[in-house]
């Protein structure tokens, strides 16, 4: 499958979404780096909202809008320092209608 | 705001499944409650697969069913094997479960937990959404004795806070009361809620009325993680979904959305959900890591709660229903400690765990200590090799072509231990013995 493919895909799912996006305020933050780790790397495969990509550097960064705040990246990258992780300010993020 | 001056006897962090049970339990005998909830209505954070279990509900809101959100109630539960083109499985039907009282139902999380907020404002607690708490307050001594918001205004004074604020428990980790989660112990799962009319929904499985049927699935689905899938059926929905642990995830480098539109696209899902219209995808994390991973649970004016506390039984998929019992289990141990005019301290509220010891929640824990271990260092077998050698083995009893039985047996035993040796085998079934013991 190719990586643009996986893309169109993922786009269409988060379209059906709703979200309350705080404008100029992203709640995750990738720290500047020459190259990722392979927890960051990772990212760019396993953000279940595809936040994540590789810039032409081969440095790896973030769009957070279509975030669902579920922490993998937390979890994976935190740790190191290679993000700053946070919650959206209250009211603000992913809006499940269903769960 | 005017009401950040006011004390409380208890403040509650999150509004899922054990904030909402904890809060309810502690507003209902009267104490003094605010629950603060980051998301803009209670469940808008909130993802579940989603199997409630009655009994632990009913013992916080016997009278739930009166107006709760219950999709279907269970009576069919099939446990799949699967490879890339067939499945095996258990199905389990039972009439016994058209009761009364019906002991498990699919629910819609946004929607039950917007009901059970309602119940617990009906009970007396301030529920407070769209804030996020950020920081815990201590006294010079350490206690935790309130918390800062994200709204202007500073901190609000309690003389215990609940931690209910789910898997990721930011405030837990940063406030050093527990430590981070390993990625070997959490599971990332993401799910798809399928429309389909209720018609069709009965037809397909065999259902009539408020009668529902679930699908768990292993195998191949999870390319070799360890990981499971599901499909449970809603009054007009079908919740479908897949989850594998975040370490097999990073390791594998895998995406959990191609995961997802495989296992849609499988021979055996496929025509289940046909022609459905897809109305949400969403995505959250589910504790693992069973008994060991257990933090620390109560200190001074602080307790911890639900899947915050890693409360979380994989083997069996539950969690909310632990996650109620242990909201409810440390109101009562609260209401207790105040009954008796003492100072909420670290002393005082090892009763909470002193009583969640005494409850299945811990000792259903407790039996399968040694699962996580067992199945995270043996995904590869338990998740790919068994399932499809039991595949195999399926086809070779089922297919008539004029191989002589006895040789098609000795041919599904050779693949076993072609596959895994027969110490490998031997050792496998030991040690699964073992952990479920
Ligand atoms: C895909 C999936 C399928 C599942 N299937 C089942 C199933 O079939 N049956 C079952 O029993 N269990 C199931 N579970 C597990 C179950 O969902 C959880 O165990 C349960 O939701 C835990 O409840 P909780 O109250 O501890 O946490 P949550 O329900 O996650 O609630 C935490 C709440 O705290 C809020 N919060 C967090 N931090 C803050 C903060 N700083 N300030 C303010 N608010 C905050 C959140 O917004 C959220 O509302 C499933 C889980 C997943 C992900
Ligand atoms: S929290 Fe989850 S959805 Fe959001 S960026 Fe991180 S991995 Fe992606």
């Amino acid at each position: 499958m190719t990586n643009s493919g996986t893309k169109l895909r993922v786009e269409d799912k988060l379209y059906q979404n709703r979200y309350l996006v705080d404008t100029g305020r992203p709640h995750i933050k990738v720290r500047p780096h020459k190259q990722p780790s392979a927890n960051l790397l990772a990212l760019t495969r396993v953000c279940p909202a595809k936040c994540y990509e590789l810039n032409d550097k081969g440095q790896v960064e973030i769009t957070a809008d279509g975030c669902m705040e579920c922490g993998t990246c937390r979890i994976l990258c935190e740790t190191s320092g290679e993000i700053e992780w946070n919650y959206p300010r209250g009211g603000f993020g992913v809006l499940f209608k269903f769960g | 705001m005017q009401m950040i001056k006011e004390e409380f006897d208890a403040i509650v962090i999150g509004a899922g499944m054990s904030g909402n049970a904890a809060a309810y339990t502690m507003a209902s005998d009267g104490l003094k409650v605010l629950q603060l909830e980051r998301g803009e209505y209670p469940g808008s954070k909130n993802v579940q697969g989603a199997i409630m279990y009655a009994n632990m509900l009913e013992k916080i809101v016997p009278d739930f069913r009166d107006d709760a959100p219950l999709e279907r109630h269970l009576v069919e539960q099939r446990l799949w094997v699967m490879d890339e083109t067939s499945h095996t499985g258990i199905h389990y039907r039972s009439d016994d479960f058209n009761e009364v009282k019906p002991n498990r139902y699919t629910i819609i999380r946004a929607q039950f937990d917007k009901w059970f907020s309602r119940r617990v404002r009906g009970a007396g607690a301030t529920v407070l959404c769209e804030t996020t708490v950020t920081e815990l307050v201590r006294d010079a001594k350490g206690k935790v004795i309130g918390v800062r918001t994200d709204r202007a205004g500073g901190a609000i004074y309690a003389d215990v806070v609940v931690l209910a604020e789910g898997v990721c428990g930011l405030l837990g980790t940063r406030g050093g009361l527990r430590k981070m989660l390993k990625p070997e112990a959490v599971a990332l799962a993401v799910k798809e809620m399928h429309f389909l009319p209720e018609e069709v929904i009965e037809q397909r499985f065999g259902v009539k009325g408020s009668e529902g049927c679930v699908i768990e699935a292993i195998g191949t689905i999870s390319h070799g993680m360890a990981g499971l899938g599901f499909l449970y059926t809603n009054k007009e929905s079908i919740s479908l979904g897949i989850g594998c642990l975040v370490s097999d995830f990073a390791a594998k480098m895998e995406s959990p959305y191609a995961l997802l539109d495989a296992l849609k696209n499988h021979p055996s899902i496929r025509p289940l959900i046909a022609g459905s219209e897809v109305k949400e995808y969403a995505a959250h994390l589910i504790p693992e890591g069973g008994y060991k991973a257990i933090p620390q649970l109560f200190g001074d004016g602080w307790v911890v709660v639900g899947d915050a506390a890693q409360l979380n039984n994989a083997v069996h998929r539950e969690g909310s229903n632990l996650a109620m019992t242990s909201g409810r289990i440390a109101a009562e141990a609260i209401i207790q400690v105040k009954r008796r005019n003492d100072p909420m301290t670290k002393r005082n509220l090892a009763l909470y765990k002193t009583m969640l010891d005494k409850s299945f929640v811990v000792k259903d824990l407790r039996k399968y200590k040694d699962m996580p271990a067992l199945l995270h260092t043996n995904a590869r077998n338990f998740f790919t090799t068994y399932p499809l050698l039991m595949s195999q083995a399926a086809q070779n009893f089922m297919r008539v072509d004029g191989t002589p039985k006895i040789e098609k047996e000795k041919a599904t035993t050779a693949a076993f231990i072609k596959a895994r040796s027969r110490l490998g085998l031997v050792s496998d079934a030991i040690r699964l013995a073992l952990a479920w013991r």
